[in-house]
């Protein structure tokens, strides 16, 4: 049931952007791709920090995979697209096992710490089998539209349909996975892990589950970024994209898919828009700066004033949902927190809670 | 070409342009008299919008983001005084922090959203491979890299595009045979970036150093985490294997490194550089605090250092184009020194300009490509152009030089060569004209 | 086995730079249970103010005061503007805090003073020493020596700070337990910004230490951030010793990599003893004992 009904809205929106795809400029088209590539790496990294408590800053590791593996297997072997897509997600979720099982027992910043690693090192890659990954100047490649579409069809509007329908089919997975068993458990894990493993609960494998599938998403944005530029190089995953997702996540709102989608808005188009508007305002002579500063300043406004994010934002102005139900610890209380517990059934869209007990190390 | 202010005259000069250029090329371009039209995107009765992607933040950053500037201050210089027919150059360039991704969008948004007339000076190999392909495809002139890649030279699969700076192998062989013969029988080492920069400067040096001279090959990688970690490693190696010579083809940031572990290691050989990690300013900027402690004095431990460069010496006041970017320098960009960098920036602006001029009144993209694809006469570069229809490199040559009391004093007469194995290195039998009194081509 | 011998002194001389970082991130840590990525942003930023006061009074000594200074001023700031609303909340917003911090700190020094890379001195000099005709290396030098015993010092006093005085013992209450250190009577509030102003002074003498080789620049401290972070995690978040055993490990095998292997393995070789050493002591090598879970 629940299936049917994710699968509903997703057919009514692929609709809804196919039409719209077909009335917008190249250009829009091109940056529609990249909306909804980035869409699909935010929802996985959204899933693991927010729905099985796991940190990643180095999820730009895994994209990193995704789109060389893209890139390579379209050089070297021709398969059809969907096949590519699929073999970049099996190989970065491959990878995404390797890291969740060498890091299932960290927590906090030393999980944070290896992942911040992980996104540092494996472009080097890159660099050392010149040979294979063609080093600084990474591969090119060239995708076309098929047969059927005819010859004239705008490549920049076929690539928006292929990023539109697979970031539906991800997100319509993802929903289900959140709905079933594997889901519950995880948020399980997330909030307390001691009463989980208690309860019988696999830890581990959960936690490394959490990772695959998340680098899985990211391996597909990966693919599906390649595709849209047509050109893989290390310089394009740098740590700073795997920090920029880390952002989007929470900006967007943690731990929800529909604040993915708007963390993935968000990041691909709040950058361009503070540069365009830096420069018409005649300030970019002053500094290519501003525009990094003006995002610095809106991350750390957004979460002193608003830190469920965009998402949180939009649920409180539609309405009030039945608040999680709150118990003051102690009469210190207010300066320093309150332990939130949660009541069961909210999950999507569920806030990140974290008892706060004695030993809980925080993400650092 | 003499420059008439006065808007009565420019017909006439326009026809005399015009059949200069029929004569030449046989370009059916018309070059009639008359209203400015808006003939082309980009292009508007005012105005003519050019776009670029440049490191504007970011590791590559430092120097390479007031090349930029440097070439917008030569066109403003233009503008005041008249400029392309009359239309002002509008230069729009974006940052795209020196990642391809980011390259992609900005170049994206420079075609599709702003129609520029072309791409001007794109500036990063990576960076700009990752566009080069959508901007032939798009059938917008890509003038003039900002790159030494000798992949820019490929007329036929990339039509639109052109290189401009001296290509890195090309680079190689004119080093390469100065070495060969004048550092005989002692031992070189090469220290280079692990990327095409590096690696074409090696190719070019290997096709006239003998290979027996060479005693040790020390790449390293510009993005790694600790770079003065990982120079004091290879200097070390260096080091061991006893070389005299030490040829390098680095960015300035790890030139600098690169004497800095000499320094601390007490190893002093022949250091014979690259033009891009030699500019004296931008050297002896980045030195300086460690002149005095170490017992050398100011430029000193950037004196000696061998290396080419394809424009005039900054040392050389008297150097009409000197003379000229000092001037414009000095009105439009006071806030930056008056290195390398914008040296090069003005430069290439400077040859932009002439290829719009020839391009005609009311220019089509394909004109500006057609002046190219037609040559351009020798001016701010010490030596000829290459540029052809089937020849899409740039600067051909360039002189052997010294870092002395920090400029750069020539060694020599302007050498050129070619690409390949086995053409030779000669002296350059032109010369270089004079820049125009009005600083315009 | 000259060249082993520079790559050691050399390696050893690099550890300490990044188990300089690493002290500011344990401190920290173990005061506060907040993690700065901003700490390698302060240190640029204080490493500029150092510079102008060294430009402009000839003074070395007194910019390196300045930066200290500073870096203690600029934590205490940061700590009560920006991070204190965090305490109490899901600790990633901490993270994304900081995380602000750092690009906005960099974006503002951008527009300050521009992207052009600049020089920056050495304590001392930096020539290598040589026993007899025998040149020990960059690792030698009276600068590099200099580092380690300010390093060492740091780390001793840090050590001294938490183990002995009453100061370090609230601190390690706060952070173990907000509310019962409360109860206590302790101001929790102002330990944190002690934490925090403390951090930002070590992070500001390991940002001295280090730009002289990395040329100072808005990401200049970047990169190096993330060997010390990585420095800091192999010994152990709450072990001021475990940041310099780290970084001499991490230090030294990196410079090895790069020499003896290849210039771009020393990451993934950072990597692979980041990931050993955790998957067998999963808090760092000088981890405390492990906390209760039930």
């Amino acid at each position: 049931m629940t299936l049917l009904r994710h699968a509903g809205i997703a057919i009514i929106a692929g609709v809804v952007l196919l039409v719209l795809s077909s009335k917008l400029d190249s250009y829009r088209q091109y940056q529609l791709a990249e909306v909804a590539a980035t869409i699909v790496a935010v929802a996985g990294l959204t899933i693991l920090i927010g729905v099985s408590g796991q940190i990643s800053i180095g999820h730009g590791a895994f994209m990193f995979v995704g789109g060389y593996a893209t890139a390579l297997i379209v050089m070297h072997l021709k398969w059809n697209l969907a096949l590519v897509i699929l073999a970049s997600a099996v190989v970065a979720g491959v990878a995404g096992a390797i890291m969740g099982v060498a890091a299932a027992r960290l927590r906090g910043p030393y999980l944070a710490g290896a992942t911040l690693m992980l996104a540092v090192a494996l472009p080097a890659v890159a660099y050392q089998w010149q040979g294979v990954f063609g080093g600084d100047q990474g591969l090119d490649f060239t995708v076309t539209s098929p047969g059927f579409l005819g010859v004239n069809f705008q490549l920049t509007e076929w690539q928006a349909w292929v990023c539109c329908i697979c970031a539906l089919i991800v997100l319509v997975l993802l929903a289900n996975v959140l709905r079933s068993r594997v889901g519950r458990n995880w948020r399980a894990l997330r909030d307390n892990e001691t009463a989980a493993a208690l309860a019988g609960l696999n830890v581990g494998l959960l936690r490394v589950r959490a990772f695959i599938v998340s680098a899985a998403c990211a391996g597909v944005a990966g693919s599906l970024l390649a595709m849209t530029m047509l050109n893989v190089t290390p310089g394009a995953f740098t740590l700073a994209l795997s920090i920029q997702l880390l952002t989007a996540v929470v900006l967007g709102g943690l731990g929800s898919l529909a604040g993915a989608v708007w963390g993935g808005i968000i990041l691909v188009l709040v950058p361009p828009f503070l540069s365009n508007f830096a420069s018409s305002h005649g300030l970019a002579s002053a500094s290519a700066s501003l525009p990094i500063a003006g995002y610095g300043l809106v991350l750390i406004i957004v979460m002193l004033a608003f830190p469920s994010g965009v998402q949180g934002g939009v649920r409180r102005l539609l309405g009030p949902v039945a608040p999680a139900a709150t118990a003051p610890v102690s009469a210190l209380g207010r300066h320093w927190h309150g332990l939130r517990k949660r009541v069961g059934g909210q999950d999507v869209g569920a806030e990140l809670t974290t008892t706060k007990g004695v030993d809980k190390e925080g993400f650092g | 070409m003499n420059r008439p202010h006065r808007l009565g005259l420019a017909p006439l000069a326009m026809l005399a342009a015009g059949s200069l250029l029929l004569a030449a090329c046989g370009n059916s371009g018309s070059s009639s008299s008359g209203a400015l039209q808006a003939s082309a995107p980009g292009v508007t009765a005012k105005t003519i919008t050019i776009g670029s992607h440049q490191p504007l933040t970011g590791i590559a950053a430092p120097g390479y983001d007031e090349i930029a500037p440097a070439s917008n201050a030569y066109f403003q210089y233009v503008n005041a005084h008249g400029g392309v027919y009359g239309r002002k150059i509008v230069y729009k360039y974006l940052n795209d922090q020196y990642n391809s991704s980011i390259t992609t969008t900005d170049v994206r948004q420079l075609i599709l959203q702003d129609h520029v007339f072309a791409i001007f000076d794109g500036l990063g190999t990576p960076t700009h491979l990752a566009v080069a392909p959508f901007i032939n495809s798009e059938k917008v002139p890509d003038l003039f890299v900002a790159s030494g890649c000798a992949c820019w030279n490929a007329a036929s699969s990339l039509p639109e595009t052109f290189g401009w700076q001296i290509n890195y192998i090309r680079e190689g062989k004119i080093l390469g045979a100065y070495i060969a013969s004048h550092f005989k029988g002692e031992k070189i080492a090469y220290f280079y970036q692990n990327d095409e920069f590096g690696q074409d400067g090696i190719k070019g040096l290997g096709y006239e150093i003998p290979a027996s001279q060479v005693v040790a090959k020390e790449p390293y990688n510009v993005a790694a985490s600790n770079p003065a970690g990982e120079v004091g490693t290879l200097t070390a190696a260096l080091k061991a294997s006893k070389a005299q010579v030490v040829v390098a083809f680095a960015v300035p940031a790890f030139m600098a490194l690169l004497r800095l572990s000499e320094l601390s290691l007490g190893y002093s050989p022949t250091l014979v550089s690259s033009d891009v990690g030699s500019d004296p300013i931008t050297l002896a900027g980045l030195l300086n605090s460690f002149a005095k402690k170490s017992g050398a004095f100011g430029s000193g431990l950037i004196q000696g250092i061998i290396t080419d460069s394809y424009l005039p010496s900054l040392g050389s006041s008297n150097d009409s184009w000197i003379k000229l970017f000092t001037k414009i320098h000095s009105q439009y960009l006071p806030k930056l020194p008056l290195d390398g960098n914008v040296l090069y920036g003005m430069s290439v602006a400077y040859t932009f300009v002439q290829a719009m001029l020839k391009a005609g009144r009311n220019p089509t993209r394909q004109d500006l490509v057609n002046a190219v694809n037609g040559g351009l006469p020798q001016g701010v570069s010490v030596a000829p152009y290459a540029y052809s229809a089937t020849d899409h490199d740039g600067i051909t040559g360039a002189y052997m030089a010294e870092v002395k009391n920090g400029v750069l004093v020539p060694l020599g007469p302007t050498q050129i060569t070619d690409n390949t194995a086995t053409g030779p290195v000669s002296t350059d039998s032109s010369t270089q004209p004079p820049a125009p009194a009005n600083g315009i081509p | 086995m000259q060249e082993f011998v520079e790559f050691t002194l050399g390696g050893i001389s690099d550890g300490m730079i990044y188990a300089a970082i690493g002290l500011s991130l344990v401190l920290i840590w173990r005061g506060t249970r907040v993690l700065n990525y901003a700490q390698g942003g302060m240190a640029m930023f204080t490493s500029y103010l150092a510079l102008f006061v060294i430009t402009a009074t000839g003074s070395y000594w007194l910019g390196f005061a300045v930066a200290l200074a500073s870096g203690l001023v600029l934590g205490a700031v940061l700590e009560r503007a920006v991070v204190r609303p965090t305490l109490g909340k899901p600790p990633l917003n901490a993270v994304i805090i900081t995380i602000g911090l750092l690009i906005l700190i960099e974006g503002v020094a951008g527009i300050i003073f521009g992207s052009k890379n600049r020089s920056f001195p050495a304590p001392f000099s930096i020539v290598g020493a040589k026993a007899g005709s025998f040149a020990l290396g960059p690792g030698s030098s009276p600068t590099a020596i200099f580092t380690a015993a300010a390093v060492l010092a740091a780390a001793g006093l840090l050590a001294l700070l938490f183990r002995y005085t009453s100061v370090g013992l609230r601190m390690r209450a706060s952070a173990f337990s907000a509310p019962v250190a409360q109860l206590m009577g302790i101001r929790v509030g102002r330990i944190t910004t002690l934490g925090w102003a403390l951090a930002g002074l070590i992070g500001a003498l390991a940002g001295m230490l280090v730009t002289p080789q990395t040329f100072l620049y808005p990401n200049s401290m970047d990169s190096i951030f993330v060997l010390g972070f990585t420095a800091a995690v192999i010994g152990g978040l709450d072990s001021p010793v475990g940041a310099i055993v780290g970084g001499l490990i991490l230090g030294v095998v990196l410079n090895y990599v790069t020499g003896y292997v290849g210039s771009n393995l020393p990451e993934l070789a950072g990597l692979a003893i980041l990931v050993l050493v955790l998957m067998f002591r999963p808090s760092g090598l000088f981890a405390s004992t492990a906390t209760r879970q039930v």
